[in-house]
């Protein structure tokens, strides 16, 4: 019994990342229709980035929100450059640069600042807390990661900045004719989810270490989070991150052991996509022909 | 075709100068061509003629590469008896995967088999295969002699070998994509509604092309799995499918000649940019990729078969 709170429990800390990274590919396919397959790398590289700003002598805080900002600014950048001329390219084409993004990302952090596995830093304290139940950095990251995910929801719902992204994302055409500037919003949708990204990738880093294809994983589970919750749902992007952090953690140790972790990722994302594609909260697309 | 002497003629080039003049590191090298040829083909007929994006060919080309590696090393069945064998294999997988991806379009199908070449490697690691697959050590299988008492290297026999079965998939695809069945695949592509109210069933065209893909990757992984001598699960990560993708859009989705481009691209751009940095092959990659992408959508096959028909003088079509 004990076992299963302790596997609950980290499967909860793991989730809050994969509902990160989830809420991350969400923000990008609401606004774009497409899914970031750079997403995990563009996660790291932001990791590496607060890794150089600390080992610049900065404090972990201004280390961490300074590669925010970074982030923040490329993930704008990549957007306004590499993703503009293709938003009415086929498919083909856009998973095409999707796929071109992780490979250059992937590897300039290789390239920039090599290959070998790197410690990173956690700022919470590195003790059992509540008999032992939770390291200080599972609770810490979990809380990082619900103050994002709530600060993402506020944004979302109270500010004018957040209704007009919401309204470009939802029907760009109205959008532009009551003053709205599309193209801005999109971009800023861009940055928002490469700001989440870093945080993310800041916050796994201590757990599974720092190397240029720490994400892989993570990103498999993230997509499956976001498809399990429904592609097109915030909400439902955090709770599917969740769910799929503990069913990961209950199936690691009870079910499959940990050598098929991602084959369970796998196994969840064909079982949502053949039964429920819209997934839990997601919304049914219909077309017309 | 009116110039089909011409190719053949450039077969035969191709097969003759080669074993005759190249060292073996040099035509192991072209046999990879070969090789990654056949399995960009595959790739060709569901992601160019039909419009099914696969990120996850990596994992046929595994299942390909173990199934000849499995039985060789397990059971001593001659290399040549194995393509066929591992041919039929990878169909049956590739009709499996392809039930599900029936449902799937677009970025799902995309995401759905990027989940699967990520996870492969796991899969062909774990402990209930290990006593086949030789777990994360892999298998070691000896090169095949040429037979006949020729006297050829084994990478020359292999060389001849690997072009007599690349050839027949070739013709067999370049016959498959022009006939009835090819114009059913494209009419999807272009139109699923309208191909099946003209009568075509979607379903079976749609998963049968991707059991066809399937086996097109799967003989390349035999092939391949042949001339290194080798496989092991890390062989076989994420990185080969997005390999087998560059490949692809490098040369061109559409076109079987560009999959040769293709081919010699990610054969020898790699070795070229490893002398940049260890990691510049990845980063030569995306630009490259990124970059025809914007310039040459067509792919580098859509471009030289413009200019073959502006030499010809053949209509374009």
């Amino acid at each position: 019994m004990e076992g299963l709170i302790h596997q609950i429990i980290s499967g909860i800390a793991t989730g809050g990342i994969y509902a990160s990274v989830a809420l991350a590919l969400v923000m990008i396919y609401q606004a774009t229709h497409h899914i970031n397959f750079a997403q995990g790398e563009m996660a790291t590289f932001s990791t590496y980035i607060t890794l150089l700003f600390i080992n610049m002598g900065m404090p972990y805080w201004v280390a961490f929100f300074a590669a925010v900002a970074v982030s923040f600014a490329a993930g704008v950048a990549i957007e306004r450059i590499l993703i503009r001329p293709m938003a009415n390219a086929p498919v083909l084409s856009a998973v095409g640069v999707f796929v071109g993004l992780l490979l250059i990302v992937n590897s300039l952090s290789g390239w920039f600042f090599d290959f070998t596995i790197k410690q990173f830093p956690t700022p919470f304290p590195d003790k059992p807390l509540f008999g032992g139940f939770i390291s200080g950095h599972q609770l810490g990251s979990t809380g990082v990661t619900v103050a994002v995910l709530v600060a993402v929801y506020l944004f979302f719902r109270h500010t004018s900045l957040g209704l007009a992204m919401r309204a470009a994302a939802l029907n760009p055409v109205s959008s532009r004719l009551v003053g709205v500037r599309v193209g801005w919003m999109l971009a800023l949708g861009w940055g928002l989810a490469a700001a989440i990204g870093s945080v993310a990738g800041c916050m796994v880093a201590p757990i599974v270490f720092l190397d240029p294809n720490m994400m892989a994983g993570i990103l498999l589970y993230a997509f499956a989070g976001a498809l399990l919750g429904g592609i097109d749902s915030p909400l439902g992007a955090v709770l599917g991150g969740f769910a799929v952090g503990i069913i990961e953690n209950l199936g690691g140790a009870y079910l499959v052991g940990t050598e098929l972790k991602l084959t369970l990722a796998l196994v969840i994302i064909v079982t949502v996509l053949t039964i429920k594609p819209s997934g839990l909260l997601g919304r049914t697309v219909l077309s017309r022909v | 075709m009116r110039n089909s002497w011409l190719v053949a003629a450039f077969v035969a080039f191709a097969t003759i100068y080669p074993t005759a003049v190249f060292s073996d590191y040099h035509l192991f090298q072209a046999t990879m061509v070969l090789v990654y040829g056949v399995a960009i083909l595959g790739m060709a007929i569901l992601v160019g003629f039909n419009g099914q994006i696969s990120l996850g060919h990596g994992a046929f080309y595994a299942i390909g590469a173990y199934t000849t590696a499995i039985l060789m090393a397990s059971w001593n069945v001659p290399y040549w008896v194995t393509i066929p064998i591992s041919a039929v294999v990878c169909a049956g997988f590739g009709f499996l995967i392809g039930l599900p991806a029936l449902r799937l379009a677009g970025h799902y199908l995309a995401l759905t088999t990027f989940a699967l070449a990520v996870a492969i490697p796991q899969i062909l690691k774990h402990r209930w295969f290990e006593d086949w697959t030789g777990g994360v050590q892999g298998l070691v299988i000896d090169k095949p002699d040429a037979p006949f008492g020729l006297k050829l290297s084994s990478d020359q026999w292999l060389y001849l070998f690997t072009m007599f079965v690349a050839v027949l998939m070739y013709l067999f695809a370049w016959n498959l994509t022009r006939g009835r069945i090819g114009r059913a695949m494209r009419a999807i592509r272009d139109q699923a509604t309208a191909a099946e109210a003209m009568g075509i069933n979607l379903a079976m065209v749609k998963t049968r092309t991707f059991a066809v893909s399937a086996m097109y990757t799967g003989v390349a992984g035999s092939l391949g799995a042949i001339a290194v001598a080798f496989v092991a699960p890390d062989s076989f990560s994420v990185f080969l499918s997005i390999t087998l993708f560059v490949g692809l859009c490098a040369g061109g989705a559409a076109s079987i000649g560009g999959t040769l481009v293709g081919a010699v691209f990610i054969e020898f751009v790699p070795n070229l940019a490893d002398k940049v940095s260890k990691a510049a092959p990845g980063a030569v990659y995306g630009v490259i990729l990124i970059a025809m992408l914007f310039l040459m959508p067509v792919g580098a096959g859509g471009f030289l078969a413009g200019i073959w028909r502006k030499i010809v003088g053949q209509r374009a079509g």
